[in-house]
Parts: structure tokens; C-alpha cells; sequence
């Protein structure tokens, strides 16, 4: 099977607005008789089943937590991008587009990105319409603050909550529709499978995670905004509940999966305390605007530390290296979020590292307290060479920066961020791989869609920070409105979709026969036993760095694992109950799963791009080495076990940005 | 160090429930106080029992999914803080953990200390919105200047996380903080002006209608909320309401 | 307005209002009162006017007793209703650490303060009906008809210390009850702001300075004669 993108033709520029005019349209009246399918309310999700709502469609909205407003984009922070040079420092729309495939490493394709940066602007327009609460000047204009990889002030924020404020605009947006009736909400529900009816989608089969009920829902189309799969590593940034599953079984069902090994491990993040550890706490990027990172120049002083001798703010200026800052001279501390990562893994590899197990390096806002405080200082006519003073006011400036953030530090880590540095080190956050989607959102599956983290479109191999707000908000708000149209524009005489069905039988057959083949196994081990073991192979070989010898004993490990997981995997209770273990042990076996897969496809792409190093391909600095023969997306098609999954691979063509050496030096 | 917890376990909404006690040893002060339920479950899971089934998701303070009643406080005895950022170093060895679920009549049981908290979704779909669709040809963002301490309260009161903690904190469980944070953020901004006299008297008619409690002030909302949302807001939740029966 | 006062809002609201009008009552009640202490001729003709004014007697007075009732059947409603809003109560609760004992017991201090009210009725109120308008005397002179009687009765009363005791617990259990619902009061009726500072400390001000008023005067009754 040919992979058909589905690139509309004419100049860069003008795609969107064409394929926009030229796409078939459904009339309100024929609306009212289209059922679609939301799986997943973030902020793909809750925006999609809104503005779907909105145009008159009868949207089913299916989230597994207990309110839509709890899915996990919400813990997002720093802020969202968009090109409306509101600073005036030259920022346009094809310099967001530049700045996004470049960030990307030249993985992803060009149409979805310009898009993407075309609609950013009517984002924002809409957000402060739905009353989010932005960040503001003084003269009640919206404020912008710099991220990593740019060289512009895009991101609009609203203090480390931006994520919050948004999910609770698309929640709002959500409410609305639920309240006038046109988008039906399942709470507690969690998708297990895509019902195929004729080659096409219509319909789902979920469990209510309360009464442990199967139901039958169908729909014309059915659309799912289920996020990233960063918990195959058991240790992320990601929610507890986060998964795979619905992205895994519409592969299963037909649904090319692209690129899996792209996974981003974001550079600040707080260290990993001990064994208990459950889960990562992310802290925002835009810390690096006034933060610098360092290590000890000295390896005594390294040892000193880790031994709890020596304290940071005890070592010289001359003593500290600011790797970043000596690698990167143009961008320092604001490298994009590969680079930042590897670079502090190297330096912790080589022996630098500052805390007790040897893996976190610092985050000094010294600097920062000094530069901000005489400049308070001066505004306030005070003296400006009280250090005592001046160090004073900068902590202010930054309390109300990234007050939150200082605070969550503090209780964490039980350390004083304000008079000791922070200690981060990097930490699965996000993945730009997943489903294939065309140019439509559609995958392979007609009438399936794939929105935000859950496809693979517009990152490529690493995603710039502030950027996931927005391609999440673009999907669900400005695009697949649009495009599923012109799918839908065929169905308005089906009719609604009967579930008494063969097709719905065998579906719900094939769900309950694995949930009781989970429950009824009564083996000698928990579910967490299983996906721990799984993330330690996932971070030790598939993570940062990776090699082909790993990565073959990778695929043989998960594998071994998953035959052991099915042998031995013990649940508690009964199916049909709230039961959280048989919840989990579901999205376990699929984490075992796409993680051969991405093993797989990390051994397959020979180069190193983005979030994806590969100790084979790098240049003698270091750095990462693409290679020409792997510009392509690669998609896998399912074939029973992932190691007999089939590669199809997507041509990436680059007209209007010139392919060149990723250099932020 | 080594706990004794007594946890509130109760099958389904229909069972009457129990505290129950259970001995848990060797917890780091390092831990989340969800972390040290985890490795409670982990050990019952192998001891045949069922583990104790408790909300979480996010597990850094923000989704509001965690919901936990301890030692007769809502989130613990930490301030500012939910329960999965409540770490275990506030306890001392020996300590005893009372540990419940938010209890109200608008927040049923599920499931031992898991509640229903969906009485707050429909609050907010009564009317915890601004109508104005997704077009992408809304007016400039930079259209209407919003004075920054507006701006700067309005998120103030955005930042509820809707965990539920005034309710299970307030002596009437009373909802006004949440819903007084709701209108107030949509009070506070000149888009959501147009809407407030439609949005407060039918947010107020369905809190009323959950079964929700009367707000005597006590302010033990404020205290307990991990987000700090102030008091101020169900004072201007108030004054709206007043101005939208007056305006009718 | 329809279906105000039916919300759980337009309930704080009354309940608010009709406080704040007892509160004024209480001041006025106060004024008077502290007039015994300096000079007994004042007293006795402040107290000869409410008492035989028409528009106190007739107006002001029948408010007051529907404020009084008002509020109390008012708070037992709420109290009612809030009961019901957890109809299981928790096996540990920790009140003191978010919430302070008088905010949580504004029912109990306000009984105590209403079983007072009663005794006060009967002391004062209701022998003061008898007289004026039973028995039908409105000159306000004592029964030798050397002056007036409101001081003499005030005096009286004042002897027997069980009364006093009585009296001086429940103001102390008025205090208590102020101190919540004098800024409750406000803050139900939406007034909280910029003056939040000076409205808590004009809240205790009142809620302590008038009761230990009284309990004062009580006092120096039972003590100077």
C-alpha cells in the first residue's frame, strides 16, 4: 500500500487556503444526522469535540478520567507559540514554520508545519475570546516570553499554567455543547478498540471504568486525541493514566504507526529520588531563559559534592562550566531540547554529575537574581551596589516569573531554590511519533483520525518548546473541523450506524476475551513489576543514546517480556468492578508491544535526527549526523507480532526550506 | 519510617463501608504520600487482597484527580500542596494516617476513596463558558486592552484545579469557592461581561440544585485550597448574583 | 428578583442583613445602656422616650422581634440544610487546623445567646408590657411617683448574682458569636475588598468591645449598690 499524503498542490503559502475551497462541505441540516466519535479530551480532543459540536455534528466525547478538564495537557506550562510579532522582532509565519522544521530536524513535512504556523495567530484570537487569562503588560497588551531553539518572543503564557488555561478554554468550549446537548460525555471510559465496518471506522468498543461494562458506541467517523505514549518508559513526565491503547489498537485495526523511536526527553526536569519513584515532574523550559546551567570544571569537586561535602554556591566562577554556553555560543542555554538533553547526559556520563546517584546537573538563577535586581534596583532609586538588596529584588522578580515552579521545586526536593541551584536532569516528556495522518488528519484507517500527540505530522524529530499547545489547539480548533468535513460529506445518507452488528460482536468478542484472559490469570506478579522492567530496558537502550547492538537485545528483551507479562501478570478482583490494576495491565500489554516497534524503528533509522541519537552517526564534536537516504517518514503497517511489522516509507520533500546542518553554535 | 494507616474501604457506592487498619514499613521520607499507598497496594496485590482504589493522575499538582481526606484535612496537613505533591516527610515514624474520602452528599462514594465529583462539570456546563465559536475570525487578540490586575486575578481565580477540596474542607460543603472562582474569573474580563448576569444565576441555581451546602464563612476553603484560590472570589460571586437579580 | 431569596446565595444575603440590623440594635441597646453608669437621669430619659415613643413602640420594636426571629429560624434552616449536604460524617476531622472555633459553631454560641434573649424578655420586656399596657401606665414614674422607675428597675435586677452570671456568660457567647458574623456579615454581602484589613479590625473592636461593655455595666451594678 502506497502511502498517500494527500498534499494539496500549489505554491507553500496558498495550500491551506485552497484545499479549504476546494473541500466538499456537509449543510447544517444533514449535520444534525452525523454522529463523531472524540476519544481523549485534551486539548486536541476537547477542542475538536467542541468546535465539531459547535458546527452542528452530534459529538460522543470519551475521556478515561473522571472530568474531560483533567487530561494531562494540562500540566503543560511554559506557553504556546504563535506568529503574530506582537514584539515586532521579526517574527512572521514563515519564520515559525522555519524555526519548527529546523527545530524539527528536517523530519516533518513541510504543507502540515506552514499550516500549523499559518493558524497559530487565530489560536491566541480565539483563546482570549473564550476569556483564557493570559499573561499581560502593563498597558494590557499580551505579554510574550522567549523559548528554546528561536531566536523571536512568541510564547504567550499565563505564569507556569499555560497548559491549565488553555484545557480549561476548550473544557469551557466543551461545556457549552454539553449543555446545550450536542456533545455527549463518558467520563470513566476508556476506548479498547476501533470497530471497522467496510473498510471504514464507525465506531468504538469502551469499558466504563466504574461498572466495568463493554459498550458498543458507533459513528460515522471517530477521532482520537489520546496523546503520547512517553509512559513506555515507565518513568515520564506523563500522567499516570496516560497510554497508548487507542493509538495501538487502531494500528492493530489498520492504522500506520510513524516514526515511534522519536521521543523527546526534555532537559529540566527533577532528578529521580529512589526506587518508589512513580512518576517525573517536568519544570517549564522557559526556566532556561534566566536560568544557566553548569557542572564542576573539576572532578574533585564533582566527587566532593556527590559525597555531600561541598556545596554548590561554595565553587568558583572560574571552577564551573557552563557547558551551553561553551558549546553553544549562539544559543547557550536556550539549545533545543535534544541538544540540551545529550548535553547533560554527557557530562554526567563523563563523571560531572551533582547529585548523590551521579545524574543531574544544575540550574543557577544566581545570575539572574543579580541582573533583575539592579535593574529593580534602578526603576526603584535604590542603591544599586547593596548586593544584599539588589540579590533581593531580582528573587522577587523571579517569584513572579516562575514562583510556582520555585515552589514545586521546594516541595519535591525539600530544597531552597531561591538559595541553592536547582538540580535537573533530563526526563522522558514527549513523543512526535504516532499515528500516520495525510494532509486531512485522516490515517490509514478511512474515517480515523489522529489528532495532537497521538499523530506524528508536524514535529518531526524533536518539537520545540511551546509548540504542542499549539499544534494541539491547530488540529482540534482550525483543522479537522475542516477536513473531516469533506469525509462526512459522503454519509449524510447512511443513517445512523447499527452496533448490532458481526462487526461490533467480533470486536467486543476480541476485548472481552482479553480482559478475561487478564483477569483470570491470577500469575505472581503486578502490573507495575512488568511495565517497570519494561522502562528499564526502554531507557537504557532506546533512550537518549542509542546503538544497534542495544537495540537488537531491546526487541529480544521486550519481547521476552511480553510472553512473560501474558504468563505471569497477576489482577486482582473482577471485571466488572472499578478495577484499577485491570485498567493498567490493559495498557501495559500495549506499551509491550510499541516498545518492539520502537525499538525496531529506532534500529532501522541508520542516522542520528532530533530526539533520536544514534552513537553510530554523529559528527566528531558530537553532534547529531542525519543522513540524506533517511529524510522519510517511516510508517509501520501490522502484521500480527511488531517484529513482523511491514515498513512503508513517506518521501519527505523539501521545497521552500533549504536541508542544512542543524547548527545552534 | 513505620505508619499505621487506617483507610476508608468501601466495595461499591451500594456497600456501607469501613475504616480498616493496615501497617506499612520502610517508607522514605522522599515519597509522595501517593507513592507510599502504591507500595501499600503492591504489597496487597501480593497478599491476594484487593488494593486500596484512590483518584491520581498527573501526580504534580495540577489535573486535580487526587482526593484524599487525611488526618481530617483535605490534601493533609501541608499547605498549597495536593495530595500527590504531600510528601511523606511530614509524618514522623509511628505516626497514625487517618486517611478518607471527600465526603459530601454531592460527591458520592465510588469506590474506597474514590468519589463522583461530576456534580462540578455539570455547575460549569450550566454555564462556565463564554458563547463564542471557533471561527478564527474572532477579533484581534490586542482588540481590548485588559488592565493587568484584572488580567492578574482573573487568572488567580482560572487557576482552580476543581479537585474539590473547599467542598470536602467546609464544615456545610458548601461549592461557592469553585463556583465563585468560575464566575469570577469570567466576571473579571471584559469578554466575559457580556454573559454574567445569565452565567452567575444559572451556575448559582445549579450548584443549589447538587445539593451543595450554604458557605457560613468559615474560610476553611481558602486554608485547605492547593491553589490558594481566595475568599474574595465568593464575595464577588455574591455581588454578581445580587446585581443579576437586581438587573432581572 | 423572584427566587432571590429561595437561593442558598439570597439566604446569606438575608441572613447578612438581618445580622447587620441587630448589630446596629445592639450598638443603639449599648448606648443607652452605658448612660446608667454616668449619669441615671439621662438613662432614665432615654429609656422613658424608647419606651413610650410611638414609632419605637409600634415600628421599630415588631422589626426587631421579626429581625430576631428572622435570623434565628434563618439559621436553623441553613443549619438544617447544611447537615444535609454530608450526611456522613467524617472519622477525623481536623476543624482548628482551617477554621476557627467560633466560625464553626455560629449555631451554638447563637442558642446560647437566644435561651439569654429569653430570660431578658422575661426580666425586662414582659414587665414592661404589664405595666404600660396591661395595667395600663404609661407615665413611666415609680409607684411613689418620685421619679421615674427605669434606673431603680435597672438596679434591681442587677442584685442577684446568679442573674449576673448568667448575663456575663452570655455575652461572653455573644462575643464569640460576633467575632465571626461581624465580618461574615460582610463578606456575605460581597463586601470584601481593599478595606479588608480595617474591616477585621473594626470587627473586633465590635465584637469585643460591646459585649465586655455590657458585662461591664452589669457589673458595676452588682457592685456599687
Amino acid at each position: 500500500m502506497a502511502l498517500d499524503s494527500k498534499i494539496p498542490e500549489g505554491p507553500l503559502a496558498d495550500k491551506w487556503t485552497n484545499h479549504k475551497n476546494k473541500i466538499n462541505l456537509v449543510n447544517p441540516a444533514n449535520k444534525r444526522n452525523i454522529d463523531v466519535i472524540v476519544v481523549g479530551t485534551g486539548l486536541a480532543g476537547g477542542s475538536a469535540a467542541a468546535t465539531l459540536a459547535e458546527l452542528g455534528y452530534n459529538v460522543k466525547a470519551f475521556c478515561f478520567q473522571d472530568s474531560p478538564r483533567r487530561a494531562h495537557s494540562i500540566a503543560a506550562q511554559g506557553g504556546i507559540n504563535a506568529a503574530k510579532n506582537y514584539q515586532g522582532d521579526g517574527d512572521s509565519t514563515y519564520r515559525l514554520f522555519y524555526d519548527t522544521v529546523k527545530g524539527g530536524d528536517y523530519r516533518s513535512r513541510e504543507a502540515n508545519v506552514y499550516r500549523l504556523a499559518e493558524v497559530s495567530t487565530n489560536i491566541i484570537d480565539q483563546c482570549v475570546a473564550q476569556g483564557v487569562p493570559f499573561a499581560r503588560e502593563y498597558g494590557g497588551l499580551l505579554d510574550n516570553r522567549s523559548f528554546g531553539g528561536v531566536l523571536v518572543s512568541r510564547t504567550f503564557y499565563a505564569a507556569g499554567q499555560t497548559g491549565q488555561q488553555l484545557l480549561l478554554g476548550a473544557y469551557s468550549a466543551m461545556n457549552r455543547q454539553i449543555g446545550r446537548g450536542k456533545i455527549k460525555m463518558y467520563n470513566r471510559h476508556e476506548m479498547l478498540d476501533v470497530v471497522i465496518v467496510d473498510g471504514k471506522a464507525r465506531g468504538i468498543i469502551a469499558r466504563d471504568l466504574v461498572s466495568g461494562k463493554i459498550e458498543r458506541h458507533s459513528a460515522h467517523a471517530v477521532v482520537l486525541g489520546t496523546g503520547g505514549y512517553g509512559n513506555v518508559f515507565y518513568l515520564s513526565t506523563n500522567a499516570m493514566g496516560s497510554n497508548v491503547t487507542a493509538a495501538w489498537k487502531a494500528h492493530k485495526r489498520g492504522a500506520f504507526f510513524a516514526n515511534p523511536c522519536y521521543t523527546q526527553i526534555h532537559p529540566t526536569c527533577i532528578p529521580v529520588s529512589g526506587d518508589h519513584q512513580s512518576k517525573l515532574t517536568l519544570m517549564s523550559e522557559s526556566l532556561r531563559n534566566d536560568g544557566r546551567i553548569w557542572v564542576p570544571k573539576n572532578m574533585e569537586d564533582a566527587e566532593a559534592i556527590r559525597a555531600g561535602k561541598l556545596k554548590p554556591t561554595k565553587i568558583a566562577e572560574e571552577d564551573r562550566d557552563y557547558y551551553l554556553e561553551r558549546r553553544y555560543p549562539a544559543f547557550g542555554n536556550l539549545v533545543p531540547r535534544d541538544v540540551a538533553s545529550r548535553a547533560a547526559k554527557e557530562r554526567c556520563d563523563a563523571g560531572y554529575g551533582v547529585n548523590a546517584t551521579g545524574e543531574a546537573v544544575y540550574l543557577d538563577f544566581a545570575d539572574a537574581f543579580m541582573r533583575y535586581g539592579r535593574e529593580q534596583a534602578l526603576v526603584k532609586g535604590l542603591d544599586v551596589n547593596d548586593d544584599v538588596l539588589v540579590k533581593k529584588l531580582g528573587q522577587e522578580v523571579v517569584r513572579t516569573k516562575y514562583g510556582n515552579l520555585f515552589q514545586m521545586y521546594e516541595k519535591i526536593v525539600d530544597e531552597n531554590p531561591y538559595e541553592t541551584p536547582m538540580m535537573i536532569y533530563p526526563a522522558v516528556h514527549y513523543t512526535m511519533g504516532g499515528v500516520w495522518v495525510d494532509y486531512n488528519l485522516m490515517t490509514t484507517i478511512p474515517g480515523c483520525y489522529a489528532i495532537g500527540e497521538a499523530n506524528f505530522s508536524d514535529h518531526g524529530a524533536n518539537r520545540l518548546g511551546a509548540s504542542a499547545l499549539m499544534q494541539g489547539l491547530a488540529d482540534g480548533y482550525f483543522v479537522l473541523p475542516y477536513t473531516i468535513g469533506d469525509y462526512l460529506a459522503d454519509d449524510i445518507r447512511t443513517g445512523p450506524i447499527p452496533t448490532d452488528t458481526k462487526e461490533f460482536d467480533e470486536a467486543e468478542k476480541s476485548v472481552r476475551d482479553n480482559i478475561d484472559h487478564l483477569i483470570n490469570n491470577k500469575g505472581k506478579h503486578p502490573v507495575d513489576y512488568f511495565h517497570k522492567r519494561l522502562g528499564k530496558i526502554m531507557w537504557n537502550k532506546c533512550g537518549m543514546s542509542r546503538n544497534a547492538e542495544d537495540l537488537k537485545s531491546a526487541i529480544d528483551e521486550i519481547a521476552e517480556l511480553r510472553a512473560e507479562f501474558w504468563k505471569d501478570v497477576m489482577i486482582p478482583g473482577s471485571a466488572d468492578e472499578y478495577n484499577e490494576e485491570l485498567a493498567k495491565a490493559g495498557r501495559v500489554a500495549d506499551f509491550l508491544e510499541l516498545g518492539e516497534l520502537f525499538a525496531k524503528d529506532a534500529l532501522q533509522r541508520e542516522e542520528s535526527a532530533g530526539g533520536h541519537f544514534r552513537e553510530e552517526y554523529q559528527t566528531p564534536e558530537g553532534e547529531a549526523k542525519r543522513r540524506k537516504e533517511f529524510q522519510y517518514v517511516s510508517a509501520w503497517e501490522y502484521k500480527g507480532e511488531p517484529k513482523d511489522a511491514v515498513l512503508h516509507k513517506e518521501e519527505l520533500v523539501y521545497e521552500n526550506i533549504e536541508v542544512k546542518e542543524r547548527s545552534y553554535k | 519510617m513505620n505508619l499505621t494507616l487506617k483507610i476508608w474501604r468501601q466495595k461499591n457506592a451500594n456497600d456501607k463501608g469501613k475504616m480498616v487498619d493496615y501497617k506499612i514499613n520502610d517508607v522514605s521520607p522522599d515519597m509522595s504520600f501517593l507513592e507510599m499507598l502504591d507500595v501499600l497496594n503492591s504489597g496487597l496485590i501480593l497478599k491476594g487482597e484487593e488494593p486500596v482504589a484512590f483518584d491520581h493522575d498527573c501526580r504534580e499538582g495540577i489535573c486535580g484527580s487526587c482526593s484524599l481526606y487525611i488526618n481530617g484535612e483535605a490534601h493533609g496537613p501541608d499547605r498549597g500542596v495536593t495530595t500527590c505533591q504531600l510528601h511523606m516527610r511530614k509524618f514522623k515514624d509511628g505516626d497514625t494516617i487517618y486517611i478518607e474520602p471527600f465526603r459530601a452528599t454531592a460527591f458520592p462514594v465510588i469506590k474506597d476513596l474514590i468519589v463522583d465529583r461530576s456534580a462540578f462539570d455539570r455547575i460549569q456546563n450550566a454555564g462556565g463558558f463564554i458563547s463564542v465559536n471557533t471561527s478564527g475570525n474572532t477579533i484581534d487578540a490586542n482588540a481590548i486592552p485588559i488592565n493587568k490586575h484584572d488580567a492578574d486575578d482573573a487568572f488567580s481565580a482560572a487557576t482552580c484545579i476543581g479537585c474539590g477540596a473547599c467542598v470536602a474542607s467546609c464544615k456545610n460543603s458548601s461549592a461557592m469557592l469553585f463556583v465563585g472562582a468560575k464566575v469570577s474569573q469570567y466576571a473579571l474580563l471584559p469578554q466575559g461581561r457580556v454573559e454574567a448576569v445569565d452565567r452567575v444565576k444559572n451556575m448559582v441555581a445549579q450548584m443549589d440544585l447538587e445539593g451543595f451546602g450554604n458557605c457560613t464563612n468559615t474560610g476553611a476553603c481558602e486554608v485547605e485550597c492547593p491553589k490558594g484560590i481566595s475568599l474574595e472570589n465568593i464575595a464577588r460571586m455574591n455581588r454578581e448574583y445580587l446585581f443579576a437579580n437586581i438587573k432581572d | 428578583m423572584s427566587g432571590f431569596f429561595k437561593s442558598s446565595i439570597g439566604r446569606k444575603y438575608a441572613m447578612a442583613l438581618s445580622a447587620l440590623f441587630l448589630m446596629v440594635f445592639l450598638l443603639q441597646h449599648f448606648a443607652i445602656n452605658i448612660l446608667s453608669v454616668f449619669s441615671p437621669d439621662a438613662f432614665n430619659e432615654a429609656s422613658h422616650f424608647m419606651g413610650t415613643f410611638w414609632a419605637v413602640q409600634f415600628v421599630l420594636q415588631p422589626i426587631l422581634i421579626f429581625g430576631v426571629v428572622f435570623h434565628f429560624v434563618m439559621g436553623f434552616v441553613l443549619e438544617i440544610k447544611n447537615n444535609k449536604a454530608r450526611q456522613k460524617s467524617y472519622v477525623k476531622n481536623n476543624g482548628n487546623a482551617n477554621s476557627s472555633w467560633m466560625s464553626r459553631n455560629m449555631l451554638l454560641t447563637g442558642a446560647v445567646v437566644l435561651a439569654f434573649l429569653v430570660l431578658h424578655f422575661i426580666d425586662f420586656w414582659i414587665p414592661e408590657l404589664n405595666v404600660k399596657y396591661i395595667q395600663g401606665d404609661m407615665s413611666g414614674l415609680l409607684t411613689d411617683g418620685e421619679g421615674f422607675r427605669y434606673y431603680e428597675e435597672l438596679v434591681h435586677k442587677f442584685e442577684n448574682p446568679l442573674r449576673v452570671g448568667a448575663y456575663v456568660l452570655a455575652f461572653v457567647l455573644l462575643s464569640l458569636h460576633l467575632l465571626h458574623g461581624f465580618s461574615s456579615a460582610f463578606q456575605s454581602v460581597g463586601a470584601n475588598n481593599i478595606y479588608k484589613k480595617s474591616m477585621k479590625g473594626l470587627a473586633q473592636v465590635y465584637a469585643i468591645g460591646l459585649p465586655v461593655g455590657f458585662i461591664f455595666i452589669a457589673l458595676y451594678h452588682h457592685f456599687n449598690h
